[in-house]
């Protein structure tokens, strides 16, 4: 059975593999308890199957998959490095997935620890002061992060409406804005990629509430003027708040609170070596300067002589932005990471991802356009529009990697590149796997110049040929 | 590689830092570990806390401890799913793509509705983005919600409402159920839609067709939280009139984890479609006409729409929803019914027999597999002294309402034997006696 038949087409009536213990206390009908209305009529859909049926469908759906473990995987500003095995076996340990969330804190206090210390970690990594572990991802963080700086400006008794957001921006950024009840006002990149102090200057006034930042920005740039422009937003009563997805690039490097940051938020999934799952479970803690602490979620770790325990009083926090605590195993595996890396550590992971990119791009920009010259940071982008008068495009070079192995770079994104192809190789690639991925970047513009059809037409060797997306949107079949 | 680059140093590919931001010195971190140090660093802090395999709990409150059966770690281990990314590439991400396409169907399935996400993060921001949903369906900006709600949940509502502009009306909590006639009352036709919880905080079974009627008599939407244990016994919230169905999905096959990785869920009519929240994966051909997978609707979506998204989420809880797709399909439809009566008789015969010891239930409504009892003294006192037997005796409830402070929230799921009732009904008979005496 290929790709596409599903469970349900496998159910046969009558099979199950559920095993449970004999029930060793006397039998209750729902009827007999509960009101004949609140009672479950119709039979439940859910398949029929056996174990080993269930096991050979999932094993077989999973080998369709690219992942890391099997092959690199270049999407920028999505830090997709090696995840470390030892952290999956810690955060399984009894001692942390069997405990539940609403054991007494004396009970807890192993738990409690490792928020606190990796909060405190993640402190010191960006120079901030304080610092929520609740967010479950990043845009989770960014919109928690907001309502912070909403917090923070209806306790000055000057709530502001527009919050800043450079053209180059992840699309979380306005989304995460608007939730909070800001308005997202875009300003332009300049000519080098980079946001200028000049072009900022007209957007500047006592309705911004701050300017959300990414630094590296989208194009691995670092926003070289990061202190003007801090400085100008402070200067209207603003906040600078930072995007830290690209956070890779600057460990032991530079820190966000050094350079004017008041909210950072950070993707434990990205920069601290946490799987993404296939699209989850993720993390995004946000680290504050002392004036916000007052207004991060609750509830929030603190230490005192005798331990851990959940902080008391923070009448101005914003409340909860999570049920519990957020993504705890997630913290877990980062606390691993950071364990293991230490300072040292993480200043060659910085060190690695920044030769690693500079080394990519170097070798393609022969190859490719590249429309922002210079050294980047950990990632950079390519622009693919100058094999768009071949007829190819490029979603089809992307779709032509697949043939050589790789996953494709992230593409179309960020939006001021035309046709482009964000790079992060990671620390963690080889010089062996850049080169094999260089040179698979280089057949494909070659292919383009002498037979642009085989470009277009990719890819030819994964579990499903080029798939219609359009067809989907039409059809809308999203159960069965 | 630096020489490739073409330059002579790492530091010379750092020149666009100005160097006074550069970190002057080293972070201050303790010195790298090896991996048996941290291994042995990490164990010793798990070593801390109060296990549910050596500890008898009987905690719940939005977290159950319910059995997981070994293949949904053995499949949600497999790095092709844990180290892959979002499945923004179809063709090389099928795996990823068909089994939310599965667990979509599972969840509207279960709830009874016709199309589900991806996921979200949680129970408590499934609420919310369920009413931001209602909200943007039909414009009105008032929310009616149960105070029996689990109280964590509601505040994280209130937080996500906060710069929204929504007014939240909310019932009161003291019946331990919600009143439809309370509900009745705050419904205007400025009301967006009614938000229950079913069951409810305190583990009551809510009149779900009332309240549904309170809802539609003012044209607002009625949305319902669900443990999706109960809905092995009891009626899918489609039966009862729910237009948007959400919950807390921990319960499908992941352990309780300190409260994270949670899974929200959300489900409902299909006219609903291009509001709701987050990742969509529908079904499509590739080029041969091979039946296939992707996400779709991505318009509705942040990195399309940008600042008019229906929502900011990205990342969800993708892996925490392939672990509830292969528990349902292990559960199956018998296995499912079967998980929901145990809880219910156990949770019954765990009542009786503490009834029997003169502790009554706080609220005298049906219930399913949790349930609040009264104690004569102070129930943080007691839970302590049970925690001396190794018992969690389950959530005291003075912690969200302070008026409730003699009051414990229990829980009994599958897990817990007769022996390990009646030796918690026993504890706690002899705590409470030496705290009386």
């Amino acid at each position: 059975m290929g790709p596409g038949i599903t469970i349900f087409e496998k159910s046969v009536r009558g099979k199950r593999s559920c095993s449970l213990p004999a029930l060793d206390v006397p039998r209750v009908e729902a009827g007999d308890v509960l009101p004949e209305g609140a009672l479950r009529k119709g039979e439940l859909r859910l398949p029929e199957v056996s174990e080993s049926e269930i096991v050979r469908h999932f094993v077989g759906l999973s080998v369709l998959n690219h992942h890391v473990d099997k092959d690199f995987y270049p999407l920028g500003s999505c830090t997709m490095k090696y995840n470390p095995k030892v952290n999956e076996r810690v955060a399984a340990l009894d001692g942390f997935s069997q405990v539940h969330p609403l054991t007494d804190a004396a009970l807890a206090q192993g738990a409690l620890g490792v928020i606190y210390e990796l909060g405190r970690s993640l402190c010191e990594i960006t120079g901030m002061d304080d610092i929520t572990m609740a967010p479950a991802a990043g845009a989770h963080g960014e919109l928690t992060g907001m309502l912070v700086v909403r917090a923070y400006h209806a306790d000055r008794g000057q709530p502001r409406k527009k919050v800043l957001i450079p053209d180059s921006a992840h699309g979380t950024n306005p989304a995460s804005v608007r939730i909070a009840g800001y308005h997202a006002v875009e300003v332009k990149s300049g000519p080098d990629g980079r946001l200028s102090p000049e072009a900022l200057k007209p957007h500047l006034n006592a309705e911004v509430a701050a300017i959300m930042i990414t630094n590296p920005n989208t194009l691995g740039l670092f926003e070289s003027g990061i202190c003007q422009i801090s400085k100008m937003v402070h200067d209207v009563g603003g906040l600078v708040y930072m995007d830290g997805a690209n956070m890779n690039a600057l460990l032991g490097i530079s820190r966000p609170g050094d350079f004017g940051i008041d909210v950072v938020h950070l993707n434990l999934h990205k920069t601290f070596s946490t799987p993404h799952g296939g699209g989850g479970p993720g993390s995004g803690p946000v680290a504050v300067k002392t004036a916000l602490a007052p207004y991060l979620p609750l509830p929030l770790v603190e230490k005192h002589p005798g331990g851990y325990r959940w902080a008391a009083g923070r009448a101005k926090s914003i409340g909860r932005v999570h049920t519990f605590y957020g993504n705890f195993g997630v913290v877990v595996k980062a606390y691993c990471y950071l364990l293991m890396a230490g300072g040292e550590g993480l200043g060659k992971v910085a060190e690695s991802a920044i030769i690693n990119a500079n080394y990519l791009m170097a070798r393609l920009k022969t190859t490719y356009t590249l429309p922002y010259d210079g050294v980047c940071k950990h990632e950079f982008v390519l622009s693919g529009k100058d094999k768009v008068r071949a007829g190819v495009r490029t979603i089809d070079i992307a779709k032509r990697l697949m043939d050589y192995g790789f996953h494709p770079p992230t593409v179309y994104f960020p939006l001021i590149v035309e046709e482009a192809l964000m790079i992060e190789p990671t620390e963690t690639e080889s010089r062996e796997t850049l080169d094999r991925f260089a040179e698979a970047m280089e057949k494909i513009a070659a292919e383009i110049e002498h037979d642009p059809a085989l470009v277009q037409g990719a890819p030819y060797t994964t579990p499903v040929g080029r798939v219609d997306e359009g067809l989907a949107a039409r059809r809308l079949e999203v159960a069965e | 590689m630096l020489r490739a680059i073409g330059v002579a140093a790492f530091e010379d590919l750092l020149q666009d830092i100005p160097p006074e931001l550069r970190l002057r010195g080293k972070l201050k971190l303790a010195p790298p570990l090896s991996e048996l140090e941290a291994r042995r660093h990490l164990e010793a802090l798990a070593g801390r806390n109060a296990s549910a395999n050596q500890w008898l709990s009987f905690l719940g409150g939005g977290a159950y401890d319910h059995f997981v059966p070994s293949i949904v770690d053995e499949i949600s281990s497999r790095a092709e799913f844990y180290t892959a990314y979002t499945p923004y590439q179809p063709e090389v991400s099928q795996g990823t793509l068909q089994t939310i396409y599965e667990y979509q169907s599972l969840i509207a399935r279960l709830t009874g509705m016709e199309i589900s996400n991806a996921s979200l993060y949680d129970g408590g921001t499934a609420i919310a983005e369920a009413v931001l949903m209602a909200n943007a369906t039909n414009g009105r900006k008032e929310v009616v919600v149960s105070g029996c709600i689990n109280p964590m949940r509601l505040a994280v509502l209130d937080t996500y409402l906060e710069a929204s502009g929504i007014t939240v009306r909310r019932t009161g909590w003291k019946g331990g159920a919600t009143d439809p006639d309370e509900i009745a009352a705050l419904v205007t036709g400025k009301t967006s839609c009614v938000v229950i919880e079913n069951p409810n905080f305190f583990g009551v079974v809510e009149e779900g067709c009332a309240i549904a009627a309170a809802a539609r008599e003012k044209g607002a939407l009625f949305v319902v939280s669900v443990d999706p244990v109960s809905l092995g016994l009891l009626a899918p919230p489609s039966e009862y009139g729910a237009d948007i169905v959400v919950g807390e999905g921990q319960a499908l096959g992941s352990y309780v984890s300190f409260g994270g990785p949670c899974l929200g869920f959300i489900s409902t009519r299909k006219e609903h479609i291009r509001r709701l929240p987050g990742r969509i994966v529908g079904k499509t051909v590739d080029k041969q006409g091979r039946p296939c997978f992707c996400l779709t609707l991505q318009t509705r979506e942040q990195h399309i729409r940008r600042e008019k998204a229906t929502s900011n989420i990205c990342s969800n809880q993708a892996l925490v929803a392939l672990r509830a797709a292969v528990h349902l399909c292990w559960l199956g439809k018998e296995g499912m019914r079967d998980l929901a009566t145990q809880c219910l008789s156990k949770a019954v015969y765990a009542q009786k027999e503490l009834a029997r010891r003169g502790f009554d239930l706080h609220f005298n409504k049906p219930y399913f597999k949790e349930f609040a009892i009264k104690l004569p003294a102070d129930s943080e006192r007691v839970a302590a002294s049970l925690a001396g037997e190794r018992i969690l005796a389950g959530v005291p409830l003075g912690r969200f309402y302070p008026e409730a402070g003699n009051s414990l929230l229990v829980s009994v799921t599958e897990k817990r034997t007769k022996a390990e009732i009646d030796r918690l009904a026993d504890c706690l008979a002899d705590a409470v006696r030496g705290e009386v005496v």
